[in-house]
C-alpha cells in the first residue's frame, strides 16, 4: 500500500486518542494510588477505588464525554500499526500491574488490616486483575515472543492462563454460535452464563491444546503445552507470594482472582449477546461478520480497554493492533460502553429490558435467527413471535 | 502441495484438498486464492495465514 504521502508525525496527528492511550496504565496507577491513600490515611472508602471506578466513574464519564467514531485513513492506519508507541503502552501496563499486585499483596501479607480494609484491597486488586485480562488479550493476539509471554504474565495474578489459548483458537473460531462458551445467548442471564463460560473455557482450552500437541506427536503433559505454561506463571507468582507471606494470603489471592475473572466474563457476556452466525447449506457456519459483535465508541471505556469495543473489526482482523481498529456503521451498537453494560448485566431483568429489544430489532423481528438460550427459546418465540 | 494455517484460530488450508464447498478446486495454490478470501472459521484475512511445515 502507498504510504509515501503521510509522514509518521502526520499519521500520529490523525489519532485523536493518541495521548489518551497511556491512560490505560495511568488509570490503574491512579486507582491503586487512591486505594493506598485510603489505607494510609484511614479513609477506608477510598480503598474501594477499583469497583467505584469500574462500576460508577467510568460509566458516568462515558455518558459525560461521549463517543469518538472517527476512522483515520487506511494509509494512516498502516503507519500507526507499526508505531511502537502503542505497543509500549501495553508493555508498561503489564509492568505496572505486576508491581501493584505484588505491592498490595505485600501489604496484605504483612500488615494488620481491618475487615473493611481487606475488602477494599481485594476488590480494588480484583478489578485491576480483571482489566489486565483485557491487556493480555491485546498482547495474546500478537505473534511475537515478547508479546505472547507478556500476555501469559499478565494472566498470572488472575489465574486465567487458559484464556490465552481458548480465546484465540476457541472463541475466535466459534464466536456467535451456540457451541462457543464465550458467546452469551439471548435469554441467558449473566449468572447462568458465568459458570457455563468459566467451565467451558477451561475445558475447551485443554482440548484445543491436547489436540494441537497430539498432532505434533507430543504428550499433553509437556512443557510445550501453552495452557500449562500460562498456569505455571500463576503457580510461580502465587507460590512465591505464599512462600514469603504464608498461607494466610491465599483467601486474598483466590477472592481477587474470582472478582477479576467474573469482571472479564461480564464483558464477554456483552460482546456477542444473542448474536448468531447462520448455518450454510454445507453445515458450516457463515463467516464472522461485523454484525456478529456488539460495538461501542464511548471514549473512556475504549481507552480503558484498548479499543476492545471496536469488536467487529477485532474479529475481522484479530491480529490488528488496538490503535488501528475501526468503527463500522453497520455493526450493532450497545447503548453505552462495556463498563456501563457490566453493571446492567448484574441485574438480568434490566439487561433483558435494554438488550432484548435490540437483538429483536437487529434480526428484524425474527428471533429464529438469534442465538437463543435453549431453556428460554419457547418463551422468547411466543413473547416475540416471528413474522409469518 | 503445501498447507497453510490461520495463526488466529488454527484453521488449515491444504492446497491438495482445496475447499470445493467454497468454489476452491483441489490443487489450488495458496497464491491463487483471491486476496479478499478470509478464514472460513474465524474470518481472519489471508495475511494471517502462515505456511506449515509438512511432517
Amino acid at each position: 500500500m502507498d504510504t509515501a504521502d503521510f509522514t509518521l508525525a502526520q499519521a500520529r496527528a490523525h489519532d485523536r486518542k493518541r495521548w489518551l492511550w497511556p491512560m490505560g496504565f495511568g488509570i490503574i496507577l491512579i486507582v491503586a494510588a487512591v486505594a493506598l491513600t485510603g489505607w494510609l490515611t484511614g479513609l477506608t472508602p477510598l480503598m474501594f477505588a477499583g469497583p467505584i471506578t469500574v462500576y460508577l466513574l467510568v460509566p458516568l464519564l462515558d455518558l459525560a464525554i461521549g463517543k469518538d467514531s472517527t476512522n483515520p485513513p487506511e494509509r494512516v492506519l498502516d503507519i500507526l500499526e507499526d508505531d511502537p508507541f502503542y505497543r509500549y503502552s501495553t508493555y508498561i501496563y503489564v509492568l505496572v500491574q505486576m508491581a501493584l499486585f505484588i505491592g498490595v499483596c505485600t501489604i496484605v501479607g504483612t500488615q494488620d488490616l481491618t475487615g473493611w480494609q481487606w475488602l477494599g484491597f481485594v476488590s480494588t486488586i480484583g478489578m485491576l486483575s480483571g482489566i489486565s485480562i483485557n491487556t493480555a488479550h491485546e498482547l495474546g493476539h500478537k505473534n511475537t515472543v515478547v508479546e505472547s509471554w507478556l500476555a501469559k504474565i499478565a494472566l498470572a495474578p488472575v489465574a486465567y492462563g487458559h484464556f490465552y489459548v481458548e480465546h484465540n483458537y476457541g472463541h475466535h473460531r466459534r464466536v456467535a454460535t451456540p457451541e462457543d462458551p464465550a458467546s452469551a445467548r439471548m435469554g441467558e442471564s449473566f449468572w447462568a452464563f458465568l459458570p457455563r463460560t468459566v467451565v467451558g473455557s477451561v475445558r475447551s482450552a485443554w482440548h484445543i491444546e491436547a489436540r494441537r500437541l497430539a498432532r505434533r506427536g507430543r504428550p499433553v503433559w509437556s512443557l510445550h503445552n501453552e495452557v500449562l505454561q500460562a498456569w505455571a506463571m500463576t503457580a510461580l507468582l502465587w507460590g512465591t507470594l505464599l512462600l514469603v507471606f504464608g498461607l494466610a494470603l491465599l483467601p486474598f489471592l483466590i477472592v481477587q482472582a474470582m472478582l477479576g475473572a467474573s469482571l472479564l466474563e461480564a464483558v464477554n457476556y456483552a460482546e456477542h449477546y444473542g448474536l448468531l452466525r447462520a448455518r450454510r447449506a454445507d453445515g458450516r457456519y457463515e463467516r464472522c461478520r461485523p454484525e456478529h459483535s456488539w460495538n461501542n465508541d464511548h471514549i473512556v471505556t475504549n481507552i480503558f480497554l484498548f479499543h476492545l469495543q471496536r469488536h467487529s473489526d477485532h474479529h475481522a482482523h484479530p491480529t490488528r493492533r488496538y490503535q488501528s481498529l475501526r468503527h463500522f456503521d453497520e455493526a450493532p451498537e450497545l447503548p453505552t460502553g462495556y463498563a456501563g453494560m457490566i453493571v446492567l448485566a448484574y441485574f438480568p431483568p434490566l439487561w433483558y429490558r435494554v438488550m432484548d429489544p435490540r437483538v429483536l430489532a437487529h434480526y428484524q423481528g425474527d428471533l429464529r435467527r438469534a442465538n437463543l438460550q435453549p431453556g428460554a427459546r419457547a418463551r422468547l418465540l411466543s413473547q416475540y413471535p416471528p413474522p409469518a | 502441495m503445501k498447507k497453510w494455517q490461520c495463526i488466529v484460530c488454527g484453521f488449515e488450508y491444504d492446497e491438495a484438498e482445496g475447499m470445493p464447498d467454497e468454489g476452491i478446486e483441489p490443487g489450488t495454490k495458496w497464491e491463487d486464492i483471491p486476496d479478499d478470501w478470509t478464514c472460513p472459521d474465524c474470518g481472519a484475512p489471508k495475511d494471517d495465514f502462515e505456511m506449515m511445515e509438512v511432517d
